[in-house]
C-alpha cells in the first residue's frame, strides 16, 4: 500500500488536532501517531525576540522534504506522514512546523518524526530572521548541534 | 542561466534572482562564486564568507560540482528551518 503523505508549505497557521484527525480518518491500521510541533520562542538566550520571518526556496523545499519523507518511509514501517512548514512572519507562541508520523507501533513513529525534524532543521532550504525589541533584525546562524543531529542518522 | 539568492546572500547582492552568462572557463560552483565576486562590491560582500551553500536545479551540491547544463543555481547560507 502506498503510504499517505501530506506536505504543505504555507503562510497560514495549522491546527494540530485537525491534522491528526485527517491523517487517521477511516484507518484501523494505525496504532501510534507521533506529533512534533515547532513553536516560535519569545527569547533567544538573554535576548527577547519579537518576531521571526521564515524565508524558503519554493520548489526545492517541497522536493527536499519529500525526499526525506521517502527516506523515512523506507527506513521505518510508517503508515502515514504529514509535514507542514510555515513561511513568512510569525510571533512568539505561533506554530512554525508540524511533523506527524503514523505507524502500527510507537517506535517507528518516534524515530521517523525525530529523523524528519533533524533533517528539516539542517537540510531543508528555510532561513530564519529574528526581530528584536529594538527593531533590529538578524539572520539566525546554524547550530552545530543541528548538523551533528543529522550525521547520527548516517551511522545507524 | 538563472541564479537565485536567499536570506542574507539575497540582501547583500540586492536582488532575489537574475540571469547571468558566465564565460566558458567558469566550470564549477566554486569558480562561479569566484566569478560572481568580481561583478561588484555587493557581490564581493555577499560571497566573502566561505559558508555559502549551493543548489543546482533544487539539489544540494558541493563547490566542485560542475555547472554545465544547470538551469537554476541557488546560493544561500546554511539552512535554519524547523
Amino acid at each position: 500500500m502506498t503510504v499517505p503523505v501530506t506536505i504543505r508549505l504555507q503562510p497560514d497557521d495549522f491546527d494540530v488536532s485537525r491534522e491528526i484527525a485527517a491523517l487517521t480518518a477511516g484507518r484501523t491500521d494505525i496504532g501510534a501517531v507521533v506529533s512534533f510541533s515547532g513553536i516560535c520562542r519569545g527569547s533567544e538566550g538573554p535576548e527577547a525576540i519579537t518576531a521571526l520571518t521564515l524565508e524558503h526556496y519554493p520548489g526545492m523545499a517541497e522536493a527536499e522534504i519529500r525526499r526525506h519523507v521517502d527516506q523515512a518511509i523506507t527506513r521505518w514501517p510508517l503508515t502515514g506522514v504529514t509535514v507542514i512548514h510555515r513561511y513568512g512572519r510569525v510571533v512568539p507562541g505561533d506554530n512554525i512546523v508540524l511533523v506527524l508520523t503514523a505507524s502500527a507501533h510507537r517506535e517507528a513513529a518516534f524515530l521517523g518524526a525525530e529523523f524528519l525534524m533533524d533533517y528539516l532543521k539542517a537540510n531543508a532550504p528555510f532561513w530564519k530572521s529574528e526581530e528584536r525589541a529594538q527593531g533590529a533584525s538578524s539572520w539566525v546562524d546554524t547550530h552545530h548541534r543541528d548538523d551533528e543531529a543529522v550525521t547520527r542518522w548516517d551511522k545507524s | 542561466m538563472k541564479v537565485l539568492y536567499f536570506a542574507w546572500v539575497r540582501e547583500r547582492v540586492g536582488k532575489a534572482e537574475e540571469i547571468i552568462d558566465p564565460p566558458a572557463s567558469v566550470r564549477t560552483v566554486a569558480e562561479l562564486m569566484q566569478w560572481l565576486k568580481g561583478l561588484g562590491e555587493e557581490y564581493a560582500h555577499a560571497f566573502e564568507k566561505p559558508v555559502i551553500r549551493a543548489a543546482i536545479d533544487h539539489t544540494h551540491v558541493k563547490p566542485d560540482a560542475t555547472i554545465s547544463g544547470a538551469r537554476e543555481i541557488a546560493f544561500f547560507p546554511p539552512m535554519t528551518g524547523g
